[in-house]
């Protein structure tokens, strides 16, 4: 039995999502994975927005920042361009990452500075009462979309690949195995990570999409995502309404950091 | 770039005398956004940092250049940004969550007119109550001025040392024309430069509260992987750092938030003195019309009008005790300033009906000159 409590702030539990939620399944693969790295606990920070998902760096007994609306990323620029030898983890959600800081997120992915992003998507604003996100699909309902969303929704990891990050994988809250070997994977990638994980909100979405018990989606998880292998053998036909999960772009890039350091030691040659 | 004239006199304006003042006080990271007229000490610091082991990095955004000087400041840096009229709005959440969070850091605000784009390469003060209101919520604030080029340099110096010794983000407002103009700055022996450094945790990380309740009511924050791990957050929260919801706990840290820059406001607040002594009409003016102020004191006395200056180098807290007792001594006060009346409202406020207000205010993005202070004080005498 893995025991989680020498990672965890234990007097601020019980946390403050949902029955129901998955979050809590990616904070514990996310716990488990960072310990089969053997990541030193000092040298961890882990950056947050806010909503839902950013809610749990709190939890995590590391060096923990939660930080103004969309804007994690900026903060955690900040943190690894001051001090690269901290290890980097953001923690975010759809709505933080794509709408009101997808600036920070493509430039982020831009710059490849060594960061792991964990992008929760949930496709709705939770935490405000669930609201349309930019992952909302099409047609699903959301309290400020009461009729069916009319927008078509972003395609995050390949929004992030198209930017420029080294490193883009999707997981998801039913396959949990999978996920921590993926959050492991993307820890480890020098460069910027960015982890999609599929964590569909029962509250505030499910149940306004006839999909408003746990259960229900998690088969819906365990039906419709696919891995890399599976989907290279299907037809066109076949994907449809399908989810690729597994590391879908992983290529090497320079790195911000190491960029500054060598452009230092340039110039201290030219002096 | 600067002209060296001696070992120790440069020529150089206002933007780069901030930059080199910065330099001087041991900051080391700068986060920017391109904006008139402010961007020249963005472009000094890209040159010198890599040089003298500091990070730079021009961010996507004014919102973004806010959060990773707040990030950057958490690893134990010293760290900067530069804005205007514009990027200061953008950058007001994230002040808030300095303030908040009680993370030092020093934003420069080279301030031109607005409001919105309004006029990007002439000089207004329209940012004073900016300084002060920008972000939501209730808060102390330090907000510095400065003259000249080297009064710039110094004042960005103190900015940092104001920000490391009470935990809070300080702004310092400058203006187009002191940021534009070149002219002499004596640097001073930097190995004799005062510099303030933040408190550092003396107990162990088992006992350490990184927002304990003191008496001096300012936070002792460990930099970022040096074994204190700890909780930043922009929520209300206790000593831990953790989010509460305890109405004592929340009314405790806002009332905190205040005390720390008021109860130690004579230690921050700073007034230049001229020929106050026998003064019959006061004139209050900072920044760029100080300098008008002094030339206008100095043709005033020749010509027997009693006229001397109040010259607040920090906005805020304002100098509301000084200005009273000079309320009770003079006839009437002339409040010079490039915006509406920004701090003429503060001056009336403060001199509690001791003395007649007058203003003299011009938005038209010119400078106002001596002749028009001294004529204006001719008019009200």
């Amino acid at each position: 039995m893995f025991d989680y409590l020498p990672y965890i702030r234990e007097w601020n539990f019980p946390h403050i999502w949902c029955s129901g939620c998955g979050d809590g399944i990616v904070l514990k693969a996310l716990i488990r994975a960072t310990d089969g790295l053997g990541i030193h606990r000092d040298e961890a920070v882990m950056v947050s927005g806010i909503g839902c998902s950013s809610r749990t760096p709190g939890y995590v007994d590391v060096n923990t920042l939660h930080t103004t609306h969309g804007r994690a990323l900026a903060f955690a620029t900040g943190v690894k361009h001051a001090s690269p030898n901290l290890n980097v983890i953001v923690v975010t959600g759809d709505g933080d990452a794509t709408a009101i800081g997808g600036n920070h997120y493509i430039h982020a992915a831009r710059r490849n500075i060594d960061i792991t992003v964990l992008l929760y998507n949930n496709y709705i604003y939770g935490m405000t009462g669930g609201q349309v996100s930019p992952t909302t699909r099409k047609g699903d309902r959301a309290s400020t979309a009461p009729f069916g969303s009319i927008e078509p929704p972003f395609n995050i990891s390949g929004l992030a690949k198209a930017a420029g990050a080294s490193f883009v994988a999707r997981g998801d809250v039913y396959n949990v195995k999978k996920l921590e070997k993926l959050i492991k994977l993307a820890i480890q990638k020098k460069g910027f990570s960015l982890l999609e994980i599929l964590s569909p909100c029962p509250t505030a979405w499910g149940r306004r999409n006839k999909m408003g018990h746990p259960v229900q989606l998690m088969e819906w998880l365990r039906d419709s995502t696919v891995s890399m292998e599976k989907w290279e053998k299907m037809t066109d036909e076949e994907r449809e309404g399908k989810i690729r999960t597994g590391v879908l772009h992983d290529v090497a890039r320079p790195e911000f950091t190491d960029e500054y350091a060598k452009l230092v030691k340039r110039l201290k040659a030219e002096k | 770039m600067p002209v060296k004239i001696s070992d120790k006199i440069r020529m150089m304006t206002g933007n780069e005398a901030c930059a080199e003042g910065a330099i001087a006080a041991g900051c080391l990271f700068f986060g920017g956004y391109p904006i008139t007229p402010s961007s020249e000490i963005a472009e000094y610091l890209s040159r010198r940092f890599p040089i003298i082991g500091g990070k730079f990095i021009q961010m996507e955004d004014e919102i973004g250049a806010m959060g990773s000087v707040i990030g950057a400041a958490l690893t134990g840096m010293k760290a900067m940004t530069a804005t205007s009229g514009p990027g200061f709005s953008l950058k007001q959440e994230n002040i808030g969550y300095a303030s908040m969070a009680e993370v030092p850091c020093v934003i420069i605000d080279v301030q031109r007119g607005g409001p919105s784009t309004g006029m990007p390469t002439l000089p207004a003060q329209m940012d004073v109550q900016q300084a002060r209101w920008g972000t939501h919520g209730d808060r102390g604030v330090i907000a510095l001025t400065a003259s000249s080029a080297q009064e710039t340099f110094e004042q960005t110096i103190h900015a940092f040392n104001l920000a490391e010794r009470y935990m809070t983000p300080v702004v310092l407002l400058i203006d187009e024309i002191t940021g534009h103009t070149t002219e002499k700055v004596t640097l001073p022996d930097y190995d004799s430069i005062e510099r303030v450094d933040r408190k550092r945790p003396t107990e162990p990380p088992e006992t350490y509260l990184p927002y304990k309740y003191t008496d001096d009511c300012i936070p002792t924050l460990a930099p970022f992987g040096t074994g204190y791990r700890y909780n930043v957050t922009g929520l209300c929260h206790n000593e831990t750092g953790f989010p509460t919801n305890d109405p004592k706990e929340i009314e405790r840290l806002i009332l905190r938030l205040t005390e720390k820059i008021v109860k130690n406001r004579h230690e921050i607040i700073n007034c230049k003195r001229t020929m106050l002594d026998d003064a019959e009409i006061a004139i209050f003016a900072y920044g760029s019309v100080a300098r008008s102020a002094r030339q206008a004191v100095l043709q005033l006395r020749e010509e027997g009008i009693k006229a001397g200056l109040l010259e607040p180098t920090v906005l805020w807290p304002f100098p509301s005790e000084i200005v009273l007792k000079i309320a009770e001594q003079v006839d009437s006060f002339l409040v010079a300033e490039m915006n509406l009346g920004q701090m003429a409202r503060e001056v009336e406020l403060a001199s509690k009906c001791k003395a007649s207000i007058h203003r003299l205010n011009r938005v038209d993005g010119s400078p106002i000159s001596p002749p028009q202070i001294v004529g204006k004080i001719k008019e009200v005498v």
